[in-house]
């Protein structure tokens, strides 16, 4: 079975930074914006560590925390190896365990997170994930300053950065469930139209989620998609209709969410950092939704093995949230 | 649903791009800069009284001049996407392509980085350029003699 209910976990806190763009964009209540894409250091990866070295310590602050009262450091980026997470845990003398989920990082750490609390007595766990836009584009596609056309269907990966503390002790955000998806391909090739390489992996993950937990999709107020983008969001809930004849009134996707219709990001936004920005600082700040699904979904894919015209596997991870 | 299925519904629910807008973009774009083009040999000939082949040359190495600043005062990319390729077949968008790759790697050191990636785009423009070259030239011995 992969569901799992948890007894006593709490997202205690979070803090979150963002880039310049994000900064313009329908996001309010960010607790740091970035001016510029390097953040004072050289290079763009370096500015990606800064990021979450600023957010880890202000988490840390935020909480009266002392580094040896956490247990647990868990977190990914999208950068060769995660070597911007492990650069950025080196700053601390914590445990660390590192993930690769693609965009679907954040709900992975926070499974992870909450069953290292629920089953193992960890007290208290922070989560991070970032992205970097051009460190992304670096890595995935053409040199920044190249800046070839795109089509409709790509996305736009967000920069910033956001970290979570957990724990038992209460708090307003209850980590109620949560489903480990299965690697899902559907054949797709075109790494410029990711959200519908990806759609497919969040149906199979909700539905997972709704027949092992005997729940119904209205069940929640809402049900957030990580980074599908616009394109991806339609083309899921499509399948969904088509495939289970299935119709998600209460859907949102956090890509679709983020940016302005001007701001010319294509289909929308994408990258780890996505779904918690989107979720921290649009979500949860407009106070309607009790029960919320987070649905985070990642794209496995890697240039070469898309160079050698493999098609590209996609995973998605649910998390069930109760903002009391 | 199968694969085949899914791939119908991804086709029938992506946006179609809109070419002919992007191809009378390019059109006039990319013209826009032949013109200028053409001006500048007129200039060239008529001021420094050269041949039309030398000023051609001199013609060249400005545009790629001109593409590279662009390109380090990072407005190239910003003026690609919407003027789309129109920007990127004259020679400008040669310059561009090794600039953009110069930049971002120069940080990783003038061998491994800047050196081993300087024509990461441009390599096969390099490569196969010279190939249809080479096979031009034989045609064109083989037929004009």
């Amino acid at each position: 079975m992969a569901s799992c209910k948890y007894k006593n976990v709490y997202l205690n806190d979070y803090y979150t930074v963002v880039g310049p763009l994000e900064k313009e964009s329908r996001l309010k209540g960010y607790d740091i914006a970035l001016d510029d894409f390097y953040y004072n250091e050289k290079t763009f990866e370096l500015a990606e560590v800064k990021m979450q070295n600023v957010v880890i310590d202000n988490i840390l602050f935020k909480n009266g925390l002392k580094t040896s009262e956490v247990d647990l450091l868990i977190g990914g980026d999208l950068t060769n190896q995660i070597s911007v997470t492990n650069y950025s845990a080196r700053n601390y003398n914590f445990p660390f365990l590192g993930l690769y989920a693609a965009c679907a990082t954040f709900p992975e750490s926070l499974i992870v997170g909450a069953n290292f609390i629920d089953n193992m007595n960890y007290k208290k766990i922070i989560t991070i994930t970032s992205s970097h836009n051009l460190t992304a584009e670096k890595q995935f596609r053409y040199p920044t300053e190249y800046g070839a056309p795109k089509p409709h269907t790509a996305t736009f990966t967000a920069t910033g950065s956001a970290a979570t503390l957990l724990s038992r002790a209460e708090s307003r955000i209850k980590i109620e469930s949560s489903t480990i998806g299965t690697p899902v391909d559907m054949g797709i090739k075109d790494a410029n139209n990711l959200g519908a390489v990806m759609a497919p992996a969040a149906a199979s993950t909700l539905l997972r989620h709704l027949s092992d937990l005997k729940r119904d999709a209205d069940y929640y107020d809402l049900i957030l998609t990580g980074d599908l983008g616009c394109v991806g969001g339609e083309i899921f809930k499509e399948y969904l209709k088509r495939n289970q004849n299935m119709k998600l009134k209460n859907h949102l996707d956090a890509g679709c969410e983020l940016f302005l219709k001007g701001q010319d990001t294509y289909a929308g936004g994408s990258g780890p950092v996505c779904l918690p920005l989107v979720l921290f600082n649009r979500i949860l700040l407009s106070r309607k939704y009790k029960k919320i699904l987070i649905i985070g979904t990642g794209a496995l894919h890697s240039p070469t093995l898309v160079n050698q015209k493999k098609s590209i596997p996609a995973i998605a991870h649910a998390v069930s949230l109760e903002v009391l | 649903m199968n694969i085949e299925e899914y791939k119908k519904l991804v086709k029938e629910m992506s946006p179609r791009e809109n070419r002919l807008k992007n191809m009378i973009v390019a059109f006039f774009v990319g013209g826009m800069i032949g013109f200028l083009g053409e001006f500048f040999l007129y200039f060239v000939t008529e001021t420094f009284a050269t041949s039309r082949a030398d000023a051609f040359i001199w013609l060249c190495l400005t545009l790629i001049l001109v593409g590279t600043i662009l390109t380090a005062f990072g407005f190239f990319d910003n003026w690609v996407s919407k003027c789309k390729c129109g920007f990127i077949i004259p020679t400008t968008g040669f310059a561009h392509s090794v600039t953009s790759c110069a930049l971002d790697f120069k940080k990783e050191g003038l061998v491994t980085g800047l050196g081993a990636n300087f024509f990461r785009l441009a390599g096969s423009v390099i490569l196969y350029g010279i190939i249809s070259a080479f096979f031009l030239c034989i045609v064109r011995v083989v037929l004009g003699g």
